[in-house]
């Protein structure tokens, strides 16, 4: 699904991907997680096509093919979803108008008919149950004035409606209360079918109590220090993330 | 990346569509403005003796005139003696029935999507079209006739209706007015009349297409609608001009006047040529446009949206003088490239409990300058008046600029008005946003602006809310990228 190769990217001017190597395969479910400042997000930027981090070295193969050629928009329509840290807001515009002009695009991209009004709503009303939603949500604008755990709710509500092949979590627990946690993990469950590939980034342990990955993978510094199953990430709540840095040592003296 | 880019370029090159020029010939007067030009305007449209007075007070007020400085726009100097006041496409002077009308001009409307055929009427849509100076066909009259509606070009309305025009023309923009008023009142050689008698409901809306073909000619038409007591009517203006090199100056008059309990409804999509993307050539646009709610309860709506003209000055107002009647403002002015506009409204509250509603949304990309100006002014006798505006601006890119400047002068105490006003950037994450959702750059583009407008969208039309997303879209085109 996803071949990740010696990925190396700068943002803001500093190198912040130094040499990423990983390989996700249909189904699975990865977690990514890692210190402040150790590229968890630049990592699920680069995968999305965000412009303002540049690739500089290296290579990311999808389905077999360039990942990095593509622009956003056609990541999206070849099934790459990000849920974002920090969603966005646009005033006026619903979040069912988004949704449907995003499907219909992916759509179109595939050859399918576009859903019309009444189609999609059917098809998003069942969606909002997986993510416990009021339908009221659908005609309020993209995320204005929504709490911390609406706009991930949303997030997650979003990516049941599109669909995708492989969907990246970017710190989707972030800012969560316990319950809204419950319910963004249960969606995200439930959208787990065993061909749906994701990779769930993440600062705590806490959300793998819900998301129970196959894979997990620490970042430190831009590189990927240690991978494990699920058992890394209680060693890694026991002992901290200084451990991994320990682990390190080796590059962290190639550092600048 | 690569692809879109490519897409983008590709629309950049999209140009101005409606700025094809047609092949008419066309009967114009000399160059420049005189006395003698303005009987000879008088004289071609055989109108009676009050309106050739009113013409000639009015042009020689205008020479004691200068023009405005206080806008915030910049642009050459416009030599008054070089415009053409008046040109006919020739054989036009009166076409009696729509097989009269050049094949050309009716070709020109069907390009520009103006139903003026009688099948295409029945979509609902009675059309004045004003085609340079003169009007060449209204559509429907006969219909409205029947419910004593009078829907014609202005020129008509002289001469069959002279008392209603005598009544009421300058009864809201007097030829004093300003500079751009004067001037109009001169010259002004055509335009649409609209008269809706008492407890009649306007069952369509009503609708003036103009287009400037000739070249060096100015447009100077004058709209003037009188709604009687308890009478309602909706009327919608559209606008667009060939691509020309040179400037051309749109100077028109509006006129609105409501009676007790009536409504007016005035909806306007300006989509004159706004110039090349070095800022080369188009409209500039002098518009004064006033509405007056002269009787109790009457209410005056104007909604605009302001995406053409390399210039624009227009502030579309309402003199609130009866008591209890409202008066609302609904823009959205776009500009891109070089684009300026200087635009706004003012409310003048004169009656008791007059309610006033202001809604502004300025779109500035490329170059573009977007000015919002609004007056509020309370007078002392209105108690109780009430006023709430709102101006927001949307910046494209970072060579853009947006201003606002709200006058409030209140002299009654017992007023109520709140003002809000923000500015805001389409931002890169809000981009990104939409297209990791699968929309394109373009379209991402249009869903944030749509958005932003939607208050002022809502209150169009539905034919022309869908036409003014699509003209946003257009002009959009390249602005991001």
């Amino acid at each position: 699904m996803l071949e990740i190769r010696d990925l190396h990217a700068n943002a803001g001017g500093k190198e912040i991907l130094r040499g990423i190597n990983l390989s996700v395969r249909p189904g699975e479910v990865h977690a990514i997680m890692g210190p402040n400042g150790s590229g968890k997000s630049t990592l699920a930027n680069v995968l999305a096509g965000r412009e303002a981090v540049e690739v500089t070295r290296g290579e990311v193969l999808y389905r077999g093919r360039n990942l990095l050629a593509l622009s956003p928009e056609e990541r999206a329509w070849e099934g790459i979803f990000l849920a974002f840290q920090y969603p966005v807001e646009i005033p006026g515009v619903s979040t069912l108008y988004l949704l449907k002009a995003g499907v219909n695009a992916i759509r179109k991209h595939r050859g399918e008919p576009e859903f019309d009004a009444i189609e999609f709503m059917a098809l998003v009303k069942e969606k909002l149950k997986l993510v416990e939603m009021d339908p009221a949500f659908l005609n309020r604008s993209v995320n204005e004035g929504f709490s911390g755990g609406e706009k991930k709710r949303n997030e997650i509500l979003q990516m049941a409606v599109l669909d995708p092949a492989l969907a990246i979590l970017d710190e989707t627990d972030s800012g969560l209360d316990i319950d809204a946690l419950r319910v963004v993990a249960n969606g995200v469950n439930a959208l787990r079918d065993g061909r749906r590939s994701m990779l769930v980034i993440t600062h705590y342990q806490r959300l793998l109590n819900y998301i129970v990955p196959d894979k997990v993978h620490v970042l430190s510094q831009g590189r990927i220090a240690l991978s494990g199953d699920r058992t890394l990430a209680l060693d890694l709540e026991k002992k901290g993330y200084a451990w991994v840095e320990n682990h390190d040592g080796g590059d962290r003296a190639t550092a600048p | 990346m690569a692809g879109g880019n490519k897409a983008i370029r590709e629309r950049i090159d999209q140009d101005y569509k409606w700025g094809f020029v047609t092949d008419v010939e066309a009967e114009s007067v000399p160059r420049g403005l005189s006395e003698d030009i303005v009987r000879l305007i008088s004289a071609k449209k055989n109108e009676p003796e009050f309106m050739l007075q009113w013409r000639l007070k009015a042009y020689r007020h205008w020479t004691t005139m200068t023009e405005p400085t206080w806008q915030n726009v910049r642009y050459p100097k416009i030599d008054y003696q070089d415009i053409v006041y008046y040109s006919a496409p020739r054989g036009m002077d009166k076409p009696k029935s729509l097989d009269e009308v050049d094949p050309e001009i009716r070709k020109t409307y069907e390009k520009l999507g103006i139903p003026l055929e009688e099948q295409k009427i029945l979509a609902g849509v009675a059309v004045d079209a004003v085609f340079d100076s003169v009007s060449v066909a209204t559509s429907y009259k006969g219909k409205l006739k029947e419910l004593g509606i009078i829907f014609c070009s202005f020129s008509e309305a002289v001469q069959e209706h002279p008392g209603l025009v005598q009544k009421y023309l300058g009864s809201v923009v007097p030829h004093t007015d300003n500079f751009f008023a004067a001037l109009n009142a001169a010259v002004f050689s055509d335009g649409s009349f609209v008269y809706i008698p008492k407890g009649v409901r306007c069952p369509m809306e009503l609708s003036t297409y103009f287009r400037i073909n000739a070249a060096d000619t100015g447009q100077f038409e004058r709209t003037l609608i009188v709604a009687d007591d308890k009478a309602y009517v909706s009327y919608l203006e559209g606008c667009t001009a060939p691509k020309r090199d040179n400037n051309q100056l749109h100077a028109a008059v509006v006129e609105l006047v409501a009676l007790e309990d009536a409504q007016i409804k005035y909806s306007t999509v300006q989509n004159w040529y706004p110039g090349d993307k070095q800022g080369k050539g188009g409209i500039f646009n002098f518009v004064t446009k006033r509405g007056k709610c002269a009787g109790a309860r009457s209410k005056i709506s104007w909604t605009q949206v302001e995406t053409g003209s390399a210039i624009t000055w227009k502030y579309p107002s309402c003199i609130l003088q009866g008591d209890d009647t409202i008066g609302e403002f609904y823009s959205v002015a776009l500009t891109n490239n070089y684009q300026q506009a200087d635009t706004g409204t003012k409310m003048i509250h004169i009656g008791k409990n007059s309610k006033s509603t202001i809604i502004s949304k300025g779109i500035s990309a490329g170059h573009g300058q977007n000015t919002y100006r609004g007056m509020v002014k309370v007078l002392k006798g209105a108690r109780g008046a009430r006023n709430y505006s709102q101006c927001d601006s949307l910046l494209i890119g970072d060579k853009c600029g947006a201003h606002t400047f709200p006058y409030i002068e209140v002299k009654n105490s017992t007023a109520r008005l709140e003002h809000e006003a923000s500015t805001s950037k389409i931002g890169d994450d809000q981009l990104f946003y939409c297209r990791q959702r699968g929309l394109t750059q373009e379209d991402a583009v249009n869903l944030i602006v749509n958005g932003f407008c939607k208050e002022v969208f809502r209150e169009l039309p539905m034919e022309f809310a869908v036409e003014a997303q699509k003209l946003l879209g257009v002009s959009l085109e390249g602005s991001v990228g």
